[in-house]
């Protein structure tokens, strides 16, 4: 049975046997053959097929199964529509799934391959089960059949994923390249048919600057389709002289293979344009963003499918798209075909099939066709039967025949009797549904024309400028397509205001004899059943997610009669060709299940993208160092040539610690600390956040900024505060320093300068413009080399001629002078705890100065630490970092500040710290903890309890917010935010590890090293 | 994305900006007079319009000035962009 072979054993196919390539004619190049492999076997094909067509051309019908009942799928379309059959193409790097292989220009060496629910080539148990037992996957079976017991959900993921999953996922990084391009014009156009190639011209005429995007490899639209009669000669001979004109106007550019895929406001659009190998090294797609002044929409039509059952076989296809195949590219998908029509255009198709060679019947809907194009067919000898219906197609993994019936006058039922007719295709055309998806985005409303059958554009948007034109505003005629562009190119150029010349006259006469005079088509939501009953077999609305006729009645039935739901619960137009064949037919079942019309029903959002876009295109080239600047401190080549490990801070990369030959980066870091606290260590701290401030009123500003008051500072001395955000919580902390008597100069953070610059210009511009104060980031002016430890005064005064007597240089002072022979600002400030001189120099001397700073350590024993090192320090003396110890939540109250004097001057953040809440004695608060084991090390965000033994749901006391073990103190130590934690002293709670299970931690004060903080003072 | 046109520079897109939030909300002279219910007003409390709105924005990747939009959140269109220092326009639906 099908469900248990192979799916691809249909008829064993010889290599370059192109059994249904026609001996002449098309736009391939029979003198260039290429090689390609589609699952495992070899094929050839020509220069300008896609693969769709070679795949045809040689017999291939059956491309893989569907995602949900595992039905044979082949190829449906010949364009960007195709919801049929999607493939996956090459592998390892270079594997890319879910593409359509209607839009796949074949090229020697191309590899795909089937894409099967589950993956695998061998049997397709759950697809093949799904297809019979089709009554237990109901529409919504999601959340149906699998939501109960919840315990058993796990198992059902697990089977949805592995049944849902059509495509392999790459697992090799994707190796192609992607570029992003910014676009900017007076007048975009979309679509490159004739409605598009008028407007383009007409708006390259009057002198606008134009993108002209189409999706196909080539322009023309649907004229290149044309057969190789004087008629289609002609048509392509006027695109050809289009064209021509178009290419020699300078400011006219034109995208092919360039899909539009979203329109966003202010007329901002996004494509994706696909390079393929065109370009050496490739990049495989670009990503535009166009900003057009003007849009044109002429993005067409596409070919509605009709519904009937078991319209799914390989082999049941557009009309139009069978045309394509024909002409463009001489491929006759079957020697016997059924034309399946309710309108006049698929007669196109059955005169030219049976032009090639063809055996061909036409099957119309309408009791009595009557139109020209059905003349000259009945005139060429087709059979054609009027008022019957395809009932069923007989085949599975490919069409062998169908089942004909007569319909009744009313199109409400099909009658008994029915006759068999052979064929291998069937040709299907339902009408053609305007494309309007972007002019839906772009802000137009929809409205629905009963004589075409669909939406087409109708109040224009007001944020955007948005023109549709041709086919996608319901105009099918050559004739209104050209005209309506044109109409459209001028007015925006005109819009525009981009140029002066008129462009009125018609740029060349549309061809004759392509339009014929049509009779309305009739539109059947779907072939009916025989009286009262349904039609056994599927009759499919959706291809791609699998979703019936019977699904939508049974949604409608249970309650999912709005088209918003109706589309979340059965799934309908949500595969990767976003509904653009099947969201029509599905409100048409929909609105024939309810009694009203479609126009009644409204229509689902078309949400950009319109196509599936890659995550390479969207990253284009911001991948790896080009993500996000990278910055580096002056010192940098000292700390590569020296060994360092690195880390990522924020964006600076700074030395984790210097490791020596042998030595563990925990070795390296117990070393650098004892160091620090024993002789002398030396830290670049050039990232630290450097803001100055300036102005008169420089002093009343910061007062207004930081919890302490800056006022009264003196000249050269420096004053620790906190920053808080308007809601008391603390956002910044940082070090002040005065530096003249309007003239400031502020620490932040390492990572928190321009977000600190940010807020103080946020105040100055928005709330106190009297101010006369001005700030300026000098964070990257100024090279930081520290010397921390008791060593660090008797090595500094080798090189420096600043006087460092600590009656005269205190602790919280700064002084200028010259370091190594370099000026200097020097700070006495202890991030450490310990005696520290914080050397800045302007930033071009900072290698220099470090070198010299090591040179003269060499006699005290100098050792280079890292910002692990540095935590462990300040940690061990309880200092924060704001954005670890403290989260958005903590005040300078939790972090045990104190409360300010509610009389005294006001400041940001002030009012909130004395809200309600903010005065709770059981909020989060800083304190130290001590493990019961010394060795253990708590990791940060480990959770506190009060019981050592839990039953969930257990409430957390707080968390850990560092945690090193500290040499200095000879044992582990952390910081932690505690409920209620500076009333816990001495308490003993119990902290959960993720790996480890429970520990017995102490509520400490938070600070485990020097309390009295004698040893800066030094 | 939105085209904006700053006071000092000229048209930029949207990604050169950032937003921030309502304009207008006076600080409170005296913060320490207030009650929590008022305070917590000035904090929280903004007028989630459908219509003209009248917002800050910062033209951070620019000249990093702050100035004022009245835009109509309904439509997205921008009705008017006024300097810190320049009265409102009045709000009419755009
Ligand atoms: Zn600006």
């Amino acid at each position: 049975m099908d469900g248990v072979t192979p799916i691809l054993d249909a008829c064993p196919v010889r290599r370059a046997a192109q059994t249904n390539r026609l001996a002449g004619g098309g736009g391939i190049d029979r003198s260039r053959p290429l090689d390609f492999r589609f699952d495992g076997r070899d094929y050839q094909g020509y220069a300008g097929d896609t693969l769709a067509s070679a795949l045809l051309a040689n017999g291939v019908r059956l491309l893989g199964r569907s995602y949900k009942y595992g039905r044979p799928r082949g190829i449906v379309s010949a364009g960007p529509e195709e919801p049929g059959a999607l493939v996956t193409l090459g592998s390892g790097a270079a594997l890319e799934p879910n593409i359509r292989p209607t839009m796949v220009p074949l090229r020697q060496g191309l590899e795909a391959f089937a894409q099967l629910s589950p993956a695998g080539t061998g049997p397709d148990p759950l697809g093949w089960i799904a297809d019979r037992f089709s009554r237990f996957l109901p529409p919504g079976f999601y959340y149906k059949t699998f939501s109960w017991p919840r315990r058993l959900w796990p198992l059902y993921e697990r089977m949805l994923r592995k049944a849902a999953s059509s495509a392999p996922v790459p697992e090799q990084r994707d190796a192609n390249r992607y570029e992003h391009r910014y676009m900017h014009c007076d007048v975009l156009v979309v679509g490159g048919g004739p409605a598009g190639l008028a407007a383009a011209l007409a708006a390259g005429r009057a002198g606008a600057s134009v993108v002209l995007a189409d999706e196909n490899a080539e322009l023309g639209g649907a004229l290149i389709d044309e057969p190789d009669t004087p008629a289609g000669r002609a048509a392509r001979a006027w695109v050809a002289a289009m064209v021509g004109e178009l290419d020699s106007l300078p400011e006219v550019e034109t995208l092919k293979r360039t899909s539009v895929v979203a329109f966003h406001d202010h007329n901002y659009l996004i494509a994706v344009e696909e390079r393929g190998d065109s370009m050496v090294p490739p990049p495989a797609q670009r990503l535009l963003k166009i900003r057009a002044r003007e849009v044109v929409l002429a993005t067409g039509a596409v070919e509605r499918p009709l519904v009937f059952p078991d319209n799914d076989r390989p082999g049941v296809m557009l009309a139009g798209a069978v045309r394509t195949y024909l002409n463009r590219y001489a491929v006759m998908p079957g020697q016997t075909m059924v034309v399946f029509t309710n309108n006049d255009t698929a007669y196109r198709t059955a005169l030219e099939a049976a032009g090639a060679g063809a055996r061909v019947t036409v099957v119309d809907i309408r009791p009595q066709p009557r139109g020209a194009l059905v003349r000259r067919a009945r005139a060429a000898g087709i059979g054609v039967l009027p008022g019957h219906a395809v009932t069923a197609v007989r085949g599975r993994r490919a069409v062998r025949g169908v089942e004909i019936r007569a319909l009744a006058d009313d199109g409400r039922g099909v009658g008994a009797a029915a006759m068999e007719l052979p064929c291998s295709v069937v040709a299907m055309s339902g009408g053609w549904i305007p494309s309007v998806q972007l002019f839906s985005q772009s802000g137009g409303r929809l409205r629905f024309r009963p004589d075409v059958g669909a939406h087409v554009p109708g109040e224009p948007p007001t944020l955007n400028r948005s023109r549709p034109a041709g086919a996608c505003n319901g105009s099918f005629t050559l004739s209104a397509c050209v005209a309506e562009g044109l109409a459209a190119g001028q007015a925006a150029a005109g819009q525009a205001e981009a140029g002066v010349g008129s462009g009125a006259e018609i740029p060349h006469p549309p061809p004759p004899g392509t339009d014929d005079e049509e009779e309305p088509a009739l539109f059947l939501p779907h072939v009916p059943g025989p009286l009262p009953g349904p039609l056994p077999g599927k009759s499919f609305v959706d291809l791609q997610s699998d979703v019936t006729v019977a699904d939508i009645v049974l949604a409608e039935r249970e309650g999912y009669g709005a088209v918003e739901h109706l589309k979340r619960y059965t799934a309908l137009g949500m595969g990767a060709d976003q509904g653009r064949t099947s969201a029509l037919n599905g409100l048409a079942v929909l609105a024939g299940q309810r009694g009203v019309g479609i126009g009644a029903l409204g229509h689902t959002t078309f949400r950009p993208n319109l196509k599936p876009v890659r995550f390479g295109a969207i990253a284009g080239p911001h991948l790896g160092p080009s993500f996000t600047p990278q910055r580096r401190t002056p010192m940098h080549p000292w700390h590569e040539a020296n060994g360092a490990v690195f880390e990522d801070t924020g964006t600076w990369i700074r030395p984790f610690c210097f490791p020596n030959p042998g030595e563990t980066a925990e070795q390296a870091v117990r070393r650098e600390a004892r160091a620090a606290r024993t002789g002398v260590g030396l830290l670049d701290a050039s990232t630290l956040g450097k803001i100055e401030v300036q102005g008169p009123d420089a002093e009343e500003f910061l007062d207004r900024m930081y919890v302490t008051t800056r006022r009264g500072l003196a000249v050269g001395r420096c004053r620790y505060g906190m920053m808080l955000n308007e809601n008391g919580v603390v956002f910044d902390d940082g070090v002040t320093t005065r530096l003249a008597p309007d003239h400031f100069l502020l620490s932040t953070n390492s990572s928190g300068a321009a977000r600190v610059l940010r807020w103080l210009e946020e105040w100055l511009q928005t709330e106190w413009p009297d101010l006369d104060v001005f700030c300026t980031c000098v964070t990257e002016q100024w090279a930081n080399a520290t010397l921390v430890g008791p060593l660090a005064r008797d090595l500094l005064r080798q090189v420096t001629d600043i006087d460092l007597d600590p009656a005269r240089f205190p602790f919280m002072s700064m002084r200028q002078g010259t370091v190594a022979g370099l000026p200097a600002r020097v700070f006495r400030i202890a991030y450490s705890g310990d005696l520290s001189f914080e050397i800045n120099v302007p930033a071009r001397h900072g290698l220099a100065l470090w070198e010299s700073l090591v040179r003269a350590g060499e006699t005290f024993g100098l050792t280079p630490y890292g910002t692990e090192a540095m935590h462990l320090l300040r940690a061990e003396k309880g200092f924060i970092v704001v954005g670890q110890d403290t989260d958005g939540t903590v005040t300078p109250v939790d972090l045990g500040q104190g409360v300010p004097a509610a009389t005294a001057r006001d400041f940001v953040g002030k009012r909130s710290l004395f809200r309600a809440d903010m005065l709770r004695d059981d909020r989060k608060q800083l304190v130290g903890l001590l493990t019961a084991d010394p060795s253990l090390v708590l990791p940060v965000g480990t959770h506190l309890t009060d019981t050592p033994r839990p039953v969930p749901p257990v409430p957390t006391l707080g968390f850990v917010t560092t945690g090193h073990f500290s040499p200095a103190v000879g044992r582990s130590i952390a910081l932690a935010l505690v409920a209620g934690g500076r009333g816990r002293l001495g308490e003993t709670v119990t902290a959960y590890r993720r790996d480890g299970g429970p520990h017995p931690v102490t509520i400490v004060p938070p600070c485990f090293y020097d309390p009295d903080g004698e040893r800066r003072h030094a | 994305m939105l085209v904006i046109r700053c006071p000092w520079c000229s048209e930029r897109d949207q990604t050169e900006f950032s937003y921030h939030g309502e304009a207008h909300i006076a600080r409170p002279a005296t913060p320490m007079d207030r009650t929590d219910e008022q305070w917590g007003d000035y904090l929280f409390f903004r007028s989630n319009t459908r219509g003209p709105h009248r917002e800050r924005w910062l033209h951070a990747a620019g000249c990093r000035r702050w100035f004022n939009l009245l835009r109509d959140t309904a439509t997205g269109r921008i009705l008017a962009v006024y300097r810190p220092d320049e009265p409102p326009p009045a709000a009419t639906a755009g």
